[in-house]
């Protein structure tokens, strides 16, 4: 890679102390680079330690060892450069309209009442909300709810996207299109994205690159791969996805079948 | 009519329905069933009523242990509030003071009224005290708790959409919270309701409590129930504008109700 990555871990570890002495090591000599621009998908098996990941990156868990890097500054604590799509709709605010959710970020940061609520009202109409900015979070189905929370951190206008697992919530018909969708926003706004998610088929839409984690405990990443697909090849009938999926499935199916073993 | 008038209508008429019907088996019961003038039917309670406050005794009444709740709710609500905020945002707070909540929440006021006499007199003193006491720690322990069922993840949105811990608190604890203590506040006014009765009942000068205990010495039934419709109708009001204002605050989907 040429450029310095916009995100960097290296040798991070993760350790979460119990008070009965049996320490659980969730992350072990992590590595990732993630370079401006990219839509990279972290997949790993469930417990395998890639929310703990993200965690990180966000700045809410501290990693026990290790290096972690934006922009080559070391990450202490959450901060605006990195806004967070969670997965249900529990991080929005339902005494706020949409619009008071969207613009919360430039209200916190001083941005004038005008000016925030101009940004606030393009973003909406990016995530296609446009018409619904007076509705207050419970009276929006889950699809538009994950639209608000996009539209959250865009306004804000981070330096990279941290989402985890952000339509694992939502149903099959309403996740196919959400994922277009944010293929559509990444592609218009140039964003970096860190998107978590146990779904190959989801990670094979998505990424330009996929690092699949090995089962924890003690996980790490166990390998990358590019995804070069063109917009009209993101598609399961199409021969290059699936040999992609083929590809992920193949390096993931060893650590499924770890977790399903230390899971019983 | 659209359908929110329909509703409307609908929610008015089941009220009108409820109390009338409320009135026609107390008139029953007390003119075709026990026909005693120990209980009196609501007609006679009514233009009892009205004598009353044509000759302002009973506006007086009202006004003196209105006026003591009113008083006792808002001290208590002004230091239950602030105190239940910190109880859940601090953990060494919450040690601190939960021996006080946890102690003093199983003495009723009303098992403290002969002391907050015997302290402040029956005049004033003493009845505002009791309404403060049973007014704080409901009030305390709704907040806290509201502030613990914050959602860890509205918290982390918050922080990293670049707020400070101080607009954290501000922005999203607060108005988080902001239907449990509306939900204590309004619990504490029923409290409140029935700490000032028993204390005027006890000793008193003056107020609803102590027309009731005055009647009582003269057999005058009618107005003992005169007291009686006036509680029922100022609780009933009260509520009312708490329910208003849970709602208003909090939107339709606040999570109590």
């Amino acid at each position: 890679m040429g450029a310095a990555p916009l995100v960097r871990l290296a040798g991070v570890s993760k350790v979460y102390r119990s008070l009965q002495g049996g320490d659980y090591v969730a992350l072990r000599g992590f590595d990732l680079d993630i370079a401006a621009g990219e839509l990279f998908c972290l997949l790993g098996t469930s417990g395998c330690g890639k929310t703990t990941a993200l965690n990180i990156v966000a700045g809410f868990e501290a990693a026990t060892g290790g290096t972690v890097e934006i922009g080559g500054h070391a990450i202490r604590g959450p901060g605006a450069d990195r806004g967070v799509v969670f997965q249900g709709d529990d991080s929005l605010y339902p005494w706020l309209s949409a619009l008071g959710n969207v613009e919360f970020g430039l209200k916190m940061r001083g941005v004038r009442r005008a000016q925030r609520d101009r940004q606030a009202r393009s973003y909406l109409d990016l995530v296609g909300l446009k018409g619904q900015e007076t509705k207050h979070p419970p009276e929006l189905s889950g699809g538009m709810k994950q639209r608000i929370q996009i539209a959250r951190v865009l306004a804000n206008e981070p330096e990279i996207l941290l989402m985890d697992e952000p339509f694992g919530a939502l149903d099959a018909q309403t996740r196919a299109v959400m994922q277009q969708e944010l293929v559509k926003i990444w592609r218009a706004t140039g964003k970096t994205v860190l998107f978590i998610t146990h779904d190959i088929d989801e990670a094979v839409t998505l990424a330009t690159r996929i690092g699949v984690m090995r089962a924890g405990p003690e996980s790490r990443l166990k390998g990358i791969i590019d995804v070069d697909l063109g917009p009209d090849e993101r598609d399961r009938t199409n021969d290059r996805f699936v040999a992609v999926y083929r590809q992920v499935h193949e390096m993931i199916r060893e650590e499924v079948a770890i977790a399903m073993r230390r899971a019983s | 009519m659209s359908p929110v008038w329909r509703e409307r209508a609908a929610k008015l008429a089941g009220y009108v329905i409820g109390f009338a019907s409320l009135f026609a088996v107390w008139h029953i019961a007390a003119v075709y069933i026990v026909g005693s003038v120990l209980f009196p039917p609501p007609g006679r309670v009514v233009l009892k009523a009205i004598e009353l406050a044509r000759d302002g005794v009973l506006g007086e009444q009202i006004a003196v242990s209105m006026r003591r709740i009113l008083t006792g709710f808002a001290c208590g609500s002004l230091i239950g509030v602030p105190v239940g905020l910190a109880i859940g945002s601090f953990a060494t707070v919450r040690r601190l003071l939960e021996p006080y909540t946890e102690f003093f929440r199983f003495i009723p006021a009303t098992a403290m009224i002969t002391v907050a006499v015997i302290w402040f007199g029956i005049g004033e003193g003493s009845k505002i005290f009791l309404i403060t006491y049973t007014t704080v720690f409901i009030v305390i322990l709704n907040t806290a708790a509201g502030v613990g069922a914050v959602t860890p993840n509205k918290i982390r949105a918050a922080r990293s959409l670049g707020a400070s811990r101080a607009q954290v608190f501000l922005y999203v604890a607060l108005p988080a919270t902001v239907p449990y203590i509306l939900t204590g506040m309004r619990l504490a006014m029923g409290n409140s309701f029935v700490t000032i009765i028993a204390a005027e009942l006890v000793a008193a000068n003056a107020g609803l409590g102590k027309m009731i205990w005055d009647a009582r010495l003269y057999m005058l039934v009618d107005q003992i129930f005169v007291a009686l419709l006036v509680l029922g109708v100022l609780g009933f009001t009260t509520d009312r504008l708490f329910r208003w204002a849970i709602y208003t605050f909090a939107g339709r989907y606040s999570p109590v109700t």
